[in-house]
Formats: structure tokens, sequence, C-alpha cells
């Protein structure tokens, strides 16, 4: 691998790395803790939607995160040839 | 049959369970043992490491702990879960790449140096044994209400099982076992949330009965809000504590799980770097089964508690009296973990917040609340019997927390005993120690944590969920922060990463001693545990996080005044970032 592509491959990863915690950092600190204010108009079983992501749907955002980034790295070593 | 004898037939049958399998897996695969992972399908994999990681804390502690104070607590759900994504993203491809066993193996390597290699035995040293404190008052909870004695007893009866189990070593080492356990943990955790389910909102999936409506007609939730604040309870949808101290919580359990090292150690012996990447998507799968169920068996059980000690509704004159409590509430005051004071005299049991007393505890002479005692810990398992569950539901549940327990301890027991007798005897100490004498520093040590871990058990600094969110700060502000540095900055030195760490391990130390007492000995703390004397209102496991951020400011300001790494360590930094050429694991 020459230096280039090992260069952007590793910027390639990190951007991707990027967009995952931005996702990871909203449905957890932001729905689930610092956002719940504002999205308390939308009523979910007795209590709002920020309450559902802090005990449920933050939880659901982890796994599908992960397998997204499993996913799109796997595609990204076989485009820089570095897959096993 | 009385329910002793079939919590006895029903736990002695787990164990049986997973001795056999432990036995005919062992006999083909002797010579496999330490890449006991490689060839099983990554699903199984993904179990097994969910019932390693799921300890007394998820199982036994957690829902007992957000029941008591309800969405403030989320930060147990989403840290503890949260983690697994920076596991995936950040970790475990790249040191799977690198291809060592432990992760004090990985940083002396990296980091080029002995010192460095003995800061990280220190650190997991701390953290390991903080784990196993909180492991240990949680298997003694089980105990103690399983062969009904009080709750000390059941704690040296859980040290004594721990150590056995332990000892037996190859048991740990064996994927099967750990799936048998997973098995029987998340059956025994989500039987009894179903049929709760099923009695309060007709939904049998507890995570859609959490927002359904109960009897009263209204949704569960804003039923329980309405009790709870009759009886001058702060109410369980809402937000009250301070939010600052639930950010920092929540981000110290997520990075604290990345750098636990008996987490880690799973992600080195996969087949493949890709392979890391999707075993931990697997392993949060099955997690996620039990940490989507635990806020529903929380809630629920909160609201049977107070049912059952209001049958007829708080509003009248009359409630629970205490002789004809149900059998369950006898059960647990023998353990001494669930307590009673009849402070009025009128025979009934009263349960409500005396602090802020509603109107009408006045109104019908109530001389203050009367359930003195109510252990979080027991909470799970006393769930089926609050919910009025068959007998053999409450087995089942005994038989969970006694898996979840043993598989972490075990462990985690594990890690301790690698890190002394591998990478301080064998790789600093004394390098030339014979086979026998490894073996023999390794059950020393796994001996020696037991045994601390009991002592500090007996009077532990919280409950088990609590201690285990302590040892969470500790791997966040010391391991993590050097992992993260040693993949993602190539020019990361030795000194930076020991000062960094030093810092990060000390810093929280002191933080936490300050608050829980000196080495966690009750009563030699400066200063009292709660939020008033809080810097910030930060509580010691979030200040985790503090110490984090100092260990990475002190790491970049030492390798400002020092040379950076050397070539030939910048160019393995290079190489495990390319999953190409993975081989298998070696020893140091």
């Amino acid at each position: 691998m020459s230096d280039k592509s090992a260069t952007a491959y590793w910027a390639a990863n990190i951007r991707l790395i990027t967009i995952c915690l931005v996702v990871w950092g909203i449905v957890s600190f932001g729905f689930g803790i610092l956002l719940r204010p504002l999205l308390s108009g939308i009523a979910i079983g007795g209590t709002d939607l920020g309450f559902w992501f802090a005990q449920q749907g933050s939880i659901l955002t982890f796994i599908v995160l992960i397998f997204f980034y499993a996913a799109r790295m796997n595609a990204i070593d076989r485009e820089f040839g570095v897959n096993e | 049959m009385d329910q002793f004898t079939l919590n006895l037939i029903v736990v002695g049958a787990s164990f049986a369970l997973y001795i056999g399998i432990a036995i005919w897996a062992r006999a083909g695969s002797t010579s496999e043992f330490y890449a006991a992972n490689r060839g099983v399908h990554p699903v199984l994999n993904g179990m097994a490491t969910a019932a390693d990681w799921m300890s007394a804390a998820s199982f036994i502690s957690m829902a007992g702990i957000i029941a008591f104070v309800g969405y403030d607590n989320s930060t147990y759900l989403m840290g503890w879960t949260g983690g697994y994504v920076l596991l995936a993203l950040l970790l475990a491809p790249y040191l799977r790449k690198f291809g060592r066993f432990t992760v004090p193996d990985f940083i002396g390597d990296r980091f080029y140096s002995q010192t460095a290699r003995i800061v990280a035995v220190i650190a997991l040293l701390v953290i390991s044994i903080t784990y196993v404190i909180g492991q240990m008052a949680g298997a003694g909870v089980a105990f103690s209400r399983f062969l009904e004695v009080s709750s000390s007893t059941g704690l040296w009866i859980a040290s004594a099982v721990v150590f056995c189990y332990a000892v037996l070593g190859g048991m740990k080492g064996i994927t099967y076992t750990q799936v048998a356990q997973y098995c029987v943990l998340i059956v025994a955790y989500t039987i009894p949330a179903i049929f709760i389910s099923l009695q309060l909102t007709g939904s049998f999936l507890p995570q859609i009965g959490l927002f359904s409506a109960d009897a009263s007609g209204q949704p569960l939730l804003a039923h329980l809000d309405g009790l709870l604040s009759d009886l001058g309870f702060r109410t369980y949808t809402e937000h009250h504590s301070n939010t600052l101290d639930m950010v920092l919580f929540t981000l110290a359990l997520m990075i604290g799980t990345a750098g636990l090292p008996h987490v880690i150690i799973r992600f080195f012996t996969v087949p493949k770097v890709s392979d890391a990447r999707a075993s931990a998507g697997w392993a949060l799968v099955f997690i996620a089964l039990l940490y989507t169920v635990a806020p529903a068996v929380g809630a629920m059980a909160r609201l049977n508690i107070i049912n059952t000690i209001y049958p007829n509704g708080i509003d009248g004159e009359t409630s629970l009296s205490y002789a004809d409590q149900p059998q369950w509430m006898s059960n647990w005051e023998n353990t001494g973990l669930l307590a009673f004071e009849d402070k009025n005299g009128d025979g009934m049991i009263q349960y409500y917040n005396e602090a802020n007393a509603p109107a009408i505890a006045a109104e019908n002479g109530w001389a203050g609340n009367e359930m003195t005692t109510f252990n979080r810990d027991i909470l799970v398992l006393a769930n089926p019997e609050i919910a009025g569950l068959p007998g053999w539901v409450i087995a089942l549940i005994a038989a969970g927390g006694l898996a979840a327990a043993l598989s972490t301890a075990a462990g985690l027991l594990l890690a301790i005993s690698s890190a002394v007798s591998h990478d301080l005897i064998k790789s600093v100490i004394n390098p030339g120690i014979s086979e026998k004498g490894e073996m023999l520093a390794a059950r020393v040590s796994m001996a020696i944590a037991i045994l601390i871990a009991t002592l500090l058990g007996l009077n532990p600094p919280g409950f088990a969920a609590q201690v285990v969110a302590i040892a969470f700060g500790l791997a966040a502000a010391s391991l993590f922060p050097t992992i993260m540095m040693g993949i993602f900055s190539k020019t990361m030195n030795s000194a930076g990463a020991v000062a960094g760490m030093l810092v990060g391990l000390l810093v929280e130390m002191v933080y936490i001693f300050t608050y829980v007492g000196w080495f966690f000995i009750p009563g030699t703390n400066m200063l009292p545990n709660t939020a008033d004397n809080w810097l910030f209102g930060i509580q010691p496991a979030s200040f985790g996080v503090v110490a984090a951020i100092l260990n990475f400011i002190v790491a970049y300001i030492v390798l400002a005044m020092t040379k950076p790494a050397p070539a030939e360590i910048q160019d393995l930094v290079e190489s495990i970032r390319v999953p190409r050429g993975a081989g298998a694991a070696q020893s140091h």
C-alpha cells in the first residue's frame, strides 16, 4: 500500500467514525438528555420521546450504528485493497 | 415441593449444565485452549461476550437502581450500551490487528516501555478489584435469598463458590459454557418480565408494555407518576438530577466500557479484523435484549410494590397490615435486606417519602415511612414473588443472577491473575519463572483478590451497580485514553503515556476515595458522599471523564516537551491501522 493510499484510507475511516459518533452523541446525550425538553411535545405512552430515547431508542440506534460501520468499513477495505 | 428445595434443584441443575458443557467441550479442544473463540460462529461469540459482560450489576442491580429513581438513572442504560459503539469504532479492530493477549501487553509494546506496562497492570488491578467487589455484593444477595441465610453469610458462600469456579480455570476459556450462561441468564430475566407485562398491561413485550395503558386506564408511566407524587416521592419520568452529572456519568460508563480489560481481551482472539468490528455488534444485540427489558422491569416493580402496600389504593385509610404481609416480604426480612418498623403502632405498613410528607400522611395519622430498608439489589430477585408468579420462575431468577455474577467474576479474576502472573512476574520481575510457578502466582493472586473483594463487599460503598460504575470511572480515567492515543496518535511516546495514565488514575482514585473512603474502607471518607459535597455536583464515577481529559492533556504536554515515538513504533502504528496481514494473536 502506497503512502498516499494509506493516508486516503485512514482519512476515509476517520470520516466514517466521525459521522457515526455524531449520531451516537445525538441520540444519547442529545435526544436522551440535553434536547429532551425540545422533544417534550411528542407524547409517547404517558411520557415523551426523550424518555423513550433514553430508555429504548438510543440502545437500538447503537446496534444499527455498529453494523452500519462494520459494513461500510468492509466496503472501504475492499476499495483500498486492504481487506483480509 | 417448597420454594427452598425448588431453588436448590434449579440452581444445581444450571451448575451441572455449565460443568457438563465444560467437560464435553474440553475433551476435544485442549490444544486450542486459548484460541477457543476461533471457529466459533460470530453470533455464538457475541452471546459469550454478552455473558462475560453482563454481571450482577446488569442482572441483579440495575433495574432496582432505575426503579427507585426513574428517568435520571437512564444513564446506566445508555452508558453501558453506548460503550460498545466506541469499542467497535475506536479500539477493537486495531487491537485485534496488533495481536496480543492482554491490555498491559498492548500498552507495554506500543509505548516500548516496562514502566508503561507496570502502570497499566496497576490500573488493571485497581479497576478489576473494584469491579469484583460489586459482583461479590450482588452474588451475596442472591445466595442469601435462595439459601435463606443472612446477607453476610451469603457473601462468604458466594466467595467460596467464586473461588472454586475461577480456579477450575479452563471453564472460562470455553465459549460454549458462556453461551449456556447467557441462555440461562436471558431466559431468567425475560420470563418474569413478560409475565408481569401481561399482568399489568396485557402487552406481551415488556418494551411495549412500558409505554402502554394499565388497568387504571391511563398509561402505566402516567399512573406511576401520579401515585409517586401523591406519596411525596419524585415523579418517575421527569428529570430531577444535575444535568452535567447525568451527561458525565453516561460518558464515563461509555468510555469505561471501552477501557475495561476483561471486555477488550474478547476482541484479541477473533479470527479477523472485520470480525472484531461485527462481534461488538452481535454482543450488543444480546446485551440489548436485557437492557431494553430492564427499564420495564424497574417501572413495573415500583408500581407493584405500591399496589402491594396499598391494596385499597393510596387514598384509603387502610394499607397492608403487617400480619398479612405476603411471603416474599417475610422471606426478604430474614436476610436483613428488607425491614419494616411500625412507627405509628397501627399494625399496618405505610410507604411514602417522609422528607416531603404528603397531605394524606397527616390525614391518616402516619408517623413516618415504615418500609425502612429496601436494598435496591433485591428488586430483580424479588420481582417474580412480588408479582405472585409460580415457584419455578422464582428459582429460575436465582439461577440467572448467579450465572451473571459468576461468569463475570470468573472473567475478571482471569484478567487479574494473568496481569499478575504474565504481565508483571513473567514479563518484568522474573522472566525465567517456570510454568508451574506462573500458575501458582495466578492462583494466589486470584485468592487474594477474592478475599479483598469479600471483605470490602461485606460493607460495600454502594449497591452492586453503583460499585461497578466506580470501576468504570477508573477505567475511563486510566486505560481508555492511553489505548486511544496508542492507536490514533503515531507520535505519542512512552513518557507522555505513562504521565497521562498516572495522572488520570491518581486523580480519579483520590476523588473516589475522598467520598467513599480510602481503599473503600467504610468510615475513612473525608467528605460525605452526597451531591452537595461533590465538585460541581459531579459524582465520583462521573469524575472519570474529567480525569480522562486530564490524562489526554498531560500526555500531550509531556509529548511536546520530549522526543516523539521512534520511527519503528510509528511504523507499527501505521500497520495496525490496516486490516490486511492480521496473523493469529501471539503471546509476548
